[in-house]
This record gives structure tokens, C-alpha cells and sequence, in this order.
């Protein structure tokens, strides 16, 4: 495994008597994507608030590329780029004006600041930009500003607040795409709602919710730790009751829920929760011959990073490490 | 220091690319130099002592309104995170803060250079006190940009920055007037903390460390709290 660039370990961290954070742990290693998911209020703010230090930690400690966050800040503040949730940005500013100051406050050399801002400007679709005011800028826009201010000193770690939010589809494929492209030599961290975002630009998934970890893993590892699938089921009725379809499947092995239903033409329509990672689709299919059902339609559906979300957040099922 | 500099740089941008800096700046020369000629022409005497007199009050209400933003702001808007998440120190940021408030002021003490040179014009003015006066004058500015500071840190609301400066200095300033009513024993004290004594005693023309040491210390003790209370939000 490549170099660890952050490491978090037991992080709390108190507002009052309310416990934000509590005794998060996970390490992020060079070039990983890291996709922080959680409900909203779940603390994936506060916690990149602390690894930038903003805020300092209640308990615990985290390290950012070998530096602790409370007693190194500056040296960890030197080694990351931000963009903070809601992109705040100097709104009296042009595009050029704020990150020629961002790059100041950063104390770049100045030839080295007017080549960054020009590359980092191009690669962030600002080129047309450049001397509007920031306030004037739509939303996709600043949210460019953002992500130009946060890698114009060419950090080795990115901490991205929901880099995509409130923008349109066209953009979100662009940020993303850029997001892909730089976390092939850095490493990431970005929070989002959108879990077909993380599929798309993830490598790794961190969930957390009411302060703690939850699910920590590849997508593909989530997915495969998720037990069980959903089957539907739609079968013609022939004068068979359904109440009788729906107790002979609700029996079979596996199955933890049926619901029944009318479907569009009167056939019979059941939905299947199973809680087994074996396949239902033969057992079911067995049952319809032995029955003599005249079995129309019968669907598997894996479960998806939603179900995934679903359950490790509301507490169905507990997925320990 | 850099950090520091790029951000005084930013704010007295910000205060010249909008109406602030001009609206107070007209506001203060005229209103101030309105009483300041109409006592003159009444007094028949050439100096600057007038001028001085009135700067204490004045400076309660437009200073407040210069720095009442400085890091009200900022934290209102949500830029603070994104500025102090950046490697700068909590004092750069109060520091630079405090320069262009400092400077936006300087500009505007140095502008009233005016009068001086009008009373100069009409009279014999005795450079050395009018001298003294205006370099006073710039500390007690940088005193009361202080107290701005500190006070723009300790909300995200301008308005109540605005309140808090002006309570702070005008409250200073009220020392020189009430000195007489106080109990003996807290006489001194109580003239001494006066902000518009000093620059009164400076204005005759003599520079006392004292007076310099009382402005220089006002300065110190808000920039410091202004920081520490950006700092309190690492507080564990």
C-alpha cells in the first residue's frame, strides 16, 4: 500500500454538549479518490473542518501528510488546497484579482503565480472569465473559482466540500473528470450527496453518520458486504389466488419480505427482499414450475451503493469492520 | 509578513473600489472642518488646537464605520474559512486587517492637511504643536482602528461591530469629561485612560512617551484580544 497522507484516528469532536464527530478512524493513502458520504448533519463538514484546521479536535488526533493538525497547522495548511462547503469567495473581486490574492496570502514567487493562475485557470474553464467579478458568476462558475484557488498551489491533498453541488449535469462531468485526472498523482477528499458521483470518480468510500464510521471500503467492497438483493416477481393470474403465491414465496428460503400487488393488466406483481447473497432467481423460477404458475417476469436487482447509503445510515444493518 | 501585506493590499482595494472610503472620508472633512473654521474665524487665533478638539468625537463615529466589515464580514460570508485555511497566522490576519484601517485613516488625517495649510495661509500658524498634532492624531487613529478590529472579531454582524467600536471608544473619549466628577483617588486613572487627552497634551506641541506609550498600548492589547478571539474557535 502506497503512502498514508492522512491519518485520522479517534477523531471527536464536541459543539456544547453535542458530539459532532465521534471516534472517527481511517486512513487516506496517496492517490486515493475518497468519497466522504453521509446524511446531512452526519459530521463530514466538521471533519474536514478539522483536517484543514479550522476547528481543532475535541479528541483524537489526525495527521495530514505526516503533520499533526493542531500543533503543525501551518505546516499542514501549506500541503493541502480547500474548497470549503457553499465555495465562499471574495465577492468584490474579479476571477483574476482573487487568486492573484490567494496566491499571495500562499506567498507564491510571482512569476511562478501569474503562470499557475494562467494553467490552473485553463484546466478550470476560466480562461473567459477572468476579469469578471466574482459575484457576478453563476454558480457553476464559482465553484470553478473555488477549485482553481484550492490546487493553485499545486497541494499534494485536496479537500473538496461537495465540489459538485449546484451544478448542472455538463459541469458535474467536467469537475469530475478534472477531480479523476488530479487524484492520479494526489490525493482527495471530496463529500457529496450524489452516490452516482462517487462510483464514477471514487476509489474508496468512507460513510459516516450521527458522528461515527460506519462503512469504510472500495465500492465495490460496500457493495459486496451488503447482503442480499431484490427480486421482482410478476406472475399471470390463471385463477390462481394471490395470497397463496405471495405465502408460498414469502416461505421460500432466503426471503425476508414479499409485498403483493395489481399489476398494470391484472397480473399478479410481488416484490421480493431477500437477505441472502445467493442468487433467488432459481428457487423462485422452481416454485413457479412445481406451482404451475405462469411466471411472466422475474428480475434480480443487485444491490446498489444507494441500498448500501440506505442501510449503514439508518441503522437496518450494522456493518462492522 | 507576506500574508499580512496581501491582505492589507485586498482591503484597501475593496475600500477604494467602493463608496465607503470616499462617502466617510467627504463626510468627515467637511462636517470637521465646518466647526473647526467657524471656531477659528470666532477666535482669531492661528492654530490647529480646534481641529484636534473635535478629531476624539468624530473618529467615535467614522472609524467604527471603517472597520466595522473588517472581520464581520468575513465570518458572516463564510470567506474567513476559506482565508484562515490558508497558511496564514490568526495575528497576519488581524494585523493586515488593521493596516489598511490604519492607512484608509492616514489618508484621511493627511488630507486635512488642508486646514493647516489654510490656517497657514491666513495666519501665522506655529508649525511645531500643528506638527505634533498630526502625527498624534495618526497614533489615536491607529488606537481607535484597533478597537475596530477587536471589535469587527467579535461578531459576524457589522452593525453590532459598528455598536461595539463605537461603545468602546466613545466610552474612552467620555473619560476626559466626567475626570471631575470622579472620586480624587481615580482621578488620574481616569484621565489617563481619556483617549482625547493625550492628543491634546501632544498637541501643544510636546511629544510625550507617555501619550505615545498609551495609544501604542491600545493598540497592542486589541490586536492581541482581536486575535485571541480568532483563535477561540480552536479553543478545546
Amino acid at each position: 500500500m502506497s503512502e498514508v497522507m492522512i491519518h485520522v484516528e479517534n477523531l471527536t469532536k464536541d459543539y456544547g454538549s453535542f458530539r459532532a464527530v465521534n471516534g472517527v478512524t481511517f486512513d487516506v493513502h496517496k492517490g486515493e479518490v475518497l468519497g466522504f458520504l453521509g446524511p446531512n448533519g452526519a459530521g463530514k463538514s466538521t471533519t474536514m473542518k478539522m483536517l484543514t484546521c479550522f476547528l481543532a479536535p475535541t479528541g483524537g488526533k489526525a495527521t495530514v501528510a505526516g503533520h499533526d493538525v493542531f500543533d503543525e497547522s501551518l505546516e499542514v495548511r501549506k500541503r493541502i488546497g480547500y474548497l470549503p462547503e457553499d465555495t465562499p469567495i471574495y465577492k468584490d473581486m474579479t476571477v483574476r484579482e482573487f487568486l492573484t490574492f490567494v496566491a499571495d496570502v500562499r506567498g507564491m514567487e510571482h512569476n511562478l503565480r501569474d503562470r499557475r493562475i494562467k494553467e490552473i485557470g485553463g484546466r478550470c474553464g476560466l480562461s473567459n472569465v477572468a476579469g469578471k467579478l466574482v459575484g457576478e458568476l453563476s454558480k457553476g462558475f464559482r465553484q470553478r473559482v473555488g477549485l482553481a484557488q484550492a490546487m493553485l498551489h499545486d497541494p499534494d491533498i485536496l479537500i473538496l466540500d461537495e465540489p459538485t453541488s449546484g451544478l448542472d449535469p455538463n459541469q458535474i462531468v467536467e469537475i469530475r473528470d478534472l477531480i479523476k485526472e488530479v487524484g492520479k498523482e494526489k490525493t482527495v477528499i471530496l463529500s457529496t450527496h450524489i452516490l452516482p458521483e462517487v462510483k464514477a470518480t471514487c476509489t474508496r468510500i468512507v460513510i459516516i453518520s450521527g458522528g461515527k464510521l460506519v462503512a469504510d471500503g472500495t465500492p465495490d467492497e460496500l457493495l459486496s458486504r451488503e447482503l442480499g438483493a431484490r427480486y421482482r416477481v410478476v406472475v399471470e393470474p390463471n385463477g390462481v389466488a394471490r395470497g397463496a403465491i405471495r405465502e408460498r414465496l414469502a416461505a421460500l428460503k432466503g426471503v425476508s419480505r414479499c409485498l403483493e400487488s395489481d399489476g398494470e393488466n391484472g397480473e399478479h406483481v410481488f416484490k421480493i427482499d431477500a437477505t441472502t447473497k445467493d442468487d433467488l432467481r432459481k428457487p423462485l423460477f422452481t416454485a413457479a414450475v412445481d406451482n404451475k404458475w405462469a411466471l411472466l417476469e422475474l428480475t434480480r436487482e443487485a444491490a446498489s451503493l444507494e441500498d448500501v447509503f440506505r442501510n449503514v445510515t439508518t441503522g437496518d444493518v450494522t456493518t462492522e469492520k | 509578513m507576506t500574508a499580512a501585506w496581501a491582505i492589507t493590499k485586498r482591503e484597501i482595494r475593496t475600500y477604494f473600489n467602493s463608496p465607503v472610503a470616499y462617502i466617510v472620508a467627504t463626510v468627515y472633512m467637511i462636517l470637521v472642518g465646518f466647526f473647526f473654521f467657524t471656531g477659528l474665524f470666532m477666535e482669531k487665533q492661528a492654530e490647529m488646537r480646534g481641529y484636534f478638539g473635535l478629531t476624539p468625537i468624530f473618529f467615535c463615529f467614522i472609524v467604527p464605520a471603517i472597520t466595522m466589515r473588517l472581520l464581520a464580514e468575513e465570518k458572516g460570508s463564510g470567506t474567513l474559512e476559506l482565508l484562515i485555511t490558508m497558511p496564514v497566522r490568526d495575528w497576519e490576519v488581524v494585523v493586515g486587517k488593521f493596516l489598511a484601517a490604519f492607512g484608509l485613516i492616514v489618508a484621511i488625517v493627511a488630507a486635512t492637511g488642508v486646514y493647516a495649510l489654510t490656517v497657514a495661509s491666513v495666519g501665522d500658524l506655529d508649525k511645531g504643536p500643528a506638527f505634533a498634532g498630526y502625527v498624534s492624531l495618526t497614533l489615536m487613529g491607529g488606537a481607535y482602528a484597533a478597537i475596530g478590529v477587536m471589535a469587527s472579531a467579535f461578531t459576524r454582524n457589522q452593525i453590532v461591530a459598528f455598536i461595539l467600536a463605537f461603545g468602546i471608544s466613545f466610552g474612552l473619549f467620555i473619560f476626559g469629561s466626567i475626570v471631575q466628577v470622579m472620586p480624587e483617588a481615580l482621578q488620574p486613572l481616569v484621565a489617563f485612560l481619556a483617549i482625547g487627552e493625550h492628543l491634546q497634551s501632544m498637541a501643544r506641541g510636546v511629544i510625550d512617551t507617555r501619550d505615545v506609550l498609551y495609544y501604542l498600548s491600545i493598540i497592542a492589547v486589541c490586536l492581541v484580544v482581536a486575535t485571541v478571539t480568532l483563535e477561540s474557535r480552536k479553543w478545546r
